[in-house]
């Protein structure tokens, strides 16, 4: 099938490019097919985040995104940001790129779900439960398009009785969204070297669950950020807690994946937190609604790769365009995609050919106040390497003094480099679920309506089968078992003999364990279409 | 007003099903009667007229209903349905194949496998696989309903002498005819279809150590399920798996072998009537749903059933 | 002959519906919609009767909302030839649903009318029936295997415990089990191709068709959650608790 464009993921970037491609094309009277693939079954499927978002490009993208009943409903309030120990919560200064005022609480799931309506009625084919397998390229070694994935082959990989190979989708120009540790972005990087020269992206893991809770106990447009417990002071990470409408509440812990012990679970530090006296309050007679994890790229400007290529680019946060110390990454995503979608329609006015390298790209990027934003920040995240305390001091230093314009740069180590091996470190002791604040991780799952098609090949791939149990479980205690937020994988002892399980249909999707494995063994490969969490309102 | 149950049979012996579906009829409060409508089937009569709480039978002989067909059974249930209130069956494939034409010809509502009777004319059904349990209220003069089966204890199949009253035949409708009826043989029932499912876990360990697991289901006359650690574990075949779409099961007896009691499956298999579990970890949440549990090692305790049911 | 499919839209099958906190209804905001899994493999008979010579077009219809427009074209994606949708926002029960599709199967004069045995949200198994008894045709319901002989229809129904093989004259109704076929996936260009298929719009009103409900949900709530029972010491005891006082086995 051809098209003009072809756009990888259906999240805000993709959308966002979409929406931008169309209106340019009939503004200007110009033929310009768009299609999106997304590999959840549906729009916003496998969207999760927080979220509060910064309506700036929204703004700018689709002006009376008001009249057109764009989800955004509930304004940001009140803003606290808190220092946790474990019995007491301290109010901190909130920093000022944490500040909220005339930004929205949204479920972003919604969000996207409302831009793919704008999108169709531009005319953009959305093709929803179609995961682009495979990059495709011309013989000049330009991208060519993607396939799509097979669908029906059994789980030793045979083609079944309803077996439908992948289809080839061409295009003129193939824009890349994929959303954080995208897998064909992965290959792109290889093949194009695109991250020579900059440093290794870095990662946090989001676990969120959305909860119905009592009205008397609900501040709608409340917004809580917090720090500290129960992290220890080495380790990166923090907690949201958002009031949007309707009684629901999203709470999310962010871990970040450079950390050190292998016994860390953030999905248990995700229920121990919600168990601080200060979080738990808000809970009492509530019901759990539904539950996600993502992985978030958290390198910030450093860590941006080349983000052109002959044939095709990177929008979103498969570059790592998130904003860290602003947690967040929805309007610079959709400023990417917009800012691609004008380049690239420049570049393709008039009927030019396919293969293009679009450097326009990242020039206009540059000029962009999403790249002003990024750059300011930049040091923010790397200076958490020395800790909680010296980060905090360290980063007031450089938002109050240096503005973001400190004349030096903080480097980035690579997360899959820095657990330590579990002789060295201390077993965690999480608490047991109590079934009614806290749970465990397959009831967890459950409320992500996550399933796979059962008979297909398994999606996470492993580089060397003997590495989980040798050297994963040998050396690092199996940090594998407790990093996946779904249970995807366990270790079964069989006799004497351990074995690693891998519970394929429990996947959500968030690619931790593609990032975090010490020996980046797990690949983690597109499944059947369709797969996937099926998050309502996430 | 009264009610009428449409009896289940195979012109010689009553279904076992149609008790339940008296005692759903008897819950309502109103006097109950039943229908028997078949070829020959004069002793099943007599079957219905012997359960305790059955005012009286209506007995209807022609060749034509010797089968149930839906297109003969529906007009014979109208033109007999007048001094009824409520018109009841089980929730077999038989009511569920019959009742919705009867209600349609009536040109009223179906309520479909309720759980509970509120009042004379609301009532409580399952609805979302189960998940979610709707209290619906009819507006209609008459309701015609089917019956969970698993909701209701089969009323007493003796203790009653209900009059047996002979009724004229409807016409031979002309539009369909039975060919023929394969009973599952000796091979296990479907998973869905059957009244006894024994299941195993990632506890059994193997595909081989399956094989106790299919003797105890052999000697119960049983289905075989799994949990989905067990399908993925390689243990057994995908369609196995208890809880995956279409195979939410709810048989009278459940009973699950060292199964932990994931959510996943607990969701598939939650409404059976009776649970049972075997398993070694006292701390399982399967014990939690269980009506009977045995803290033991499986590979000990399943054999030792299967020995002792043969005492 | 003609083949007339009815299509539902209705909850995905891995979506976990939850009543609303009021117990009004089950709350449906934003949650992911389907073709009922049933009616796929109604629309997969159908199909596959077409391929093999014995359908000279298939129709998909639905009843229901402007939404419902997406459930057809996954049917004409799927293969069938057009759609119609009875167009409405309210709540449609079974026997409403069988009278719009008695009134459209009128106006299209079909051979055979395949649905899903029953919907997975309401449950209701009722509506393939509902419309045989007022068309005053004969059903197979519950199909595990159909095939056409002439003016006869022979399926093979999944009952209690085994299959019943039923002769029915055509025009017939027959409702889709689980077995009867496993639908295939739909492809990208059939989707794109199913844009430019016929959809006709009708409504209630239009058919003549009162569908007003007869049933009113009073409320929704969570089943009540199972308690565990008790510990057995022994198989001995096990067995006696399940014959004597169960009475299970």
């Amino acid at each position: 099938m051809e098209f003009d464009v072809v756009i990888v993921g259906g999240g805000p970037a993709g959308l966002s490019a979409a929406i931008r491609l169309r209106q340019l094309a009939i503004q200007h009277g110009e033929e310009l097919t768009v299609c999106v693939l997304e590999k959840g079954s549906e729009v916003g499927a496998h969207i999760m985040s927080g979220a509060v978002i910064e309506p700036r490009a929204l703004n700018e993208l689709i002006p009376d995104w008001q009249a057109k009943g764009a989800p955004l409903n509930t304004p940001a309030g009140e803003d606290r940001f808190l220092f946790l120990t474990e019995t007491r919560a301290y109010k901190l200064p909130t920093p000022p790129q944490m500040h909220n005022h005339g930004n929205y609480i949204v479920s972003l799931g919604n969000v996207c779900r409302w831009l793919a309506e704008q999108a169709a009625e531009l005319e953009v084919d959305i093709y929803p439960g179609f995961a682009a397998a495979e990059v495709l390229y011309h013989e000049d070694g330009s991208v060519k398009g993607v396939a799509t994935g097979d669908m029906g082959r059994t789980h030793d990989g045979e083609e079944g009785p309803n077996f439908a190979p992948g289809m080839e989708l061409h295009a003129r120009q193939t824009l890349f969204g994929e959303g954080c540790r995208g897998s064909l972005t992965k290959t792109l990087f290889q093949r194009f070297n695109l991250r020579d020269g900059v440093d290794p992206q870095v990662f946090g893991i989001g676990i969120k669950e959305l909860w119905e809770i009592q009205p008397s106990l609900h501040r709608r447009g409340s917004i809580t950020h917090t720090t500290g417990w129960p992290m220890d002071m080495k380790t990166y990470g923090g907690s949201w807690t958002y009031h949007l409408e309707d009684n629901l509440v999203s709470i999310g812990f962010v871990v970040g994946l450079d950390y050190q012990n292998p016994y860390l679970s953030p999905f248990e530090e995700m229920q121990r937190f919600k168990s601080h006296p200060e979080i738990r309050k808000q809970f009492e007679g509530a019901r759990r609604l539904s539950y996600g994890a993502r992985a978030i790229s958290a390198g910030g400007f450093q860590s941006i790769p080349k983000l052109t290529f002959p044939g095709g680019l990177l929008m979103g946060d498969c570059a790592g365009f998130l904003n860290v110390p602003k947690i967040k990454g929805t309007h610079t995503a959709m400023k990417s995609g917009m800012t691609a979608a004008e380049a690239v329609f420049d570049a393709l006015k008039g009927g030019q050919p396919h293969g293009q390298e679009v450097k326009s790209y990242a020039e206009r990027l540059s000029k962009t106040w999403m790249w002003d934003e990024l750059h300011r920040v930049r040091n923010i995240k790397p200076s958490f390497h020395w800790g909680l305390p010296a980060a905090m001091a360290y980063s007031a230093i450089d938002t109050y003094l240096f503005r973001g314009k400190a004349p030096w740069t903080l480097r980035h180590r690579p997360d899959h480099l820095q657990l330590k091996p579990a002789a060295e470190c201390q077993p965690i002791n999480y608490p047991k679920p109590d079934g009614v604040l806290t749970f465990d991780r397959l009831s967890s799952v459950f409320l992500s309506n996550t399933n796979h098609e059962e008979d297909q090949p398994c999606h996470l791939t492993l580089r060397d089968a003997n590495v989980p149990v040798a050297v994963n479980l040998a050396r690092y205690a199996g940090p594998e078992q407790r990093y996946c937020p779904a249970g995807v994988y366990e270790f079964v002892q069989e006799g004497s003999e351990s074995r690693l399980q891998i519970n394929a249909q429990n996947c959500v999707h968030c690619k931790t364990c593609d990032i975090k494995d010490p020996s980046q063994n797990i690949n983690w490969v597109t499944p059947e279409g369709g797969g996937g969490p099926n998050y309502p309102n996430m | 007003m009264s009610t009428l149950v449409l009896a289940e049979h195979n012109n010689a012996a009553l279904v076992p099903a149609t008790l339940n579906a008296v005692a759903a009829g008897l819950a309502i409060g109103a006097e109950v009667d039943v229908l028997v409508a078949g070829e020959g089937c004069r002793a099943v009569a007599e079957a219905a007229a012997a359960i305790a709480g059955v005012r009286k039978v209506l007995l209807v002989e022609a060749a034509h209903y010797a089968h149930a067909l839906p297109e003969n059974l529906a007009p014979l249930m109208v033109q007999v349905a007048g001094p009824y209130e409520h018109l009841l069956a089980a929730a077999t494939t038989t009511g569920k194949n019959v009742m919705p034409r009867v209600a349609a010809l009536l040109d009223v509502a179906q309520i479909s496998e309720i759980t509970s009777v509120v009042s004379s004319d609301t009532f409580v059904r399952p609805i979302y696989a189960g998940n979610v349990m709707a209290t619906v209220k009819s507006s209609d003069a008459k309701k015609v309903i089917t019956v969970r089966l698993t909701a209701y204890d089969p009323a007493p199949a003796s203790g009653g002498s209900a009059a047996i009253e002979a009724v004229a035949a409807a016409a031979d409708a002309g539009l369909s005819l039975w060919v023929a009826e394969e009973l599952t043989k000796s091979d296990r029932p479907e998973l869905t279809a059957a009244d006894i499912i024994v299941s195993g876990g990632r506890g059994v360990g193997s595909s081989e150590n399956f094989a106790i697991i299919e003797a105890l289901a052999d000697k119960l006359g049983a289905a075989v399920g799994a949990s989905r650690a067990a399908v993925d574990a390689g243990y057994v075949p995908n369609d196995y798996q208890v809880g995956q779409t279409g195979k939410v099961v709810a048989p009278t007896l459940y009973i699950a072998v060292g199964i932990s009691g994931a959510i996943q499956h607990l969701a598939g298999m939650k409404d059976s009537k009776v649970i049972v579990c075997i398993n070694k970890d006292e701390e399982a949440p399967i014990f939690g749903v269980a009506d009977y549990g045995l803290v033991g090692d499986l590979f000990k305790e399943v054999p030792a059933m299967t020995a002792a049911l043969d005492k | 002959m003609k083949i007339l499919v009815a299509v539902k839209r209705a909850i995905d099958y891995n979506v976990k519906a939850r009543p609303k906190s009021d117990g009004s209804a089950v709350d449906l905001a934003n949650v992911k919609m389907s073709m009922n899994p049933f009616d796929e493999i109604a629309v997969e008979e159908a199909i596959r009767i077409q391929e093999a010579g014995g359908a000279t077009e298939t129709i998909a219809v639905s009843v229901g909302p402007k939404q419902c427009q997406e459930t057809l074209r996954t049917a004409m994606a799927m293969g069938v030839d057009r759609g119609i949708l009875v167009e409405t926002d309210v709540e449609t029960q079974p026997l409403a649903v069988a009278k719009l599709l008695a009134a459209v199967i009128k106006q299209e004069q079909p051979g055979l009318v395949i649905l899903g045995k029953q919907a997975i949200d309401d449950d209701s198994n009722q509506t393939g029936q509902m419309l045989a008894a007022l068309l005053g045709w004969p059903q197979g319901t519950f199909a595990a295997k159909v095939t056409i002989d002439g003016e006869r229809l022979k399926v093979a129904r999944e009952i209690d415990g085994g299959i019943q093989t039923v002769d029915l004259r055509m025009p017939a109704v027959v409702t889709a089990d689980l077995r009867l076929n496993e639908p295939r996936y739909v492809k990208l260009p059939n989707i794109m191709k199913a844009k430019k298929k016929p959809l006709d719009t009708l409504t209630p009103e239009g058919l003549g068709i009162d569908i007003t409900p007869r049933l009113t949900v009073v409320k929704v709530a969570e089943p009540p959650a199972r308690k565990g029972g008790v510990k057995v010491p022994d198989v001995e005891a096990l067995i006696d608790k399940l014959r004597n006082e169960a009475k299970v086995i």
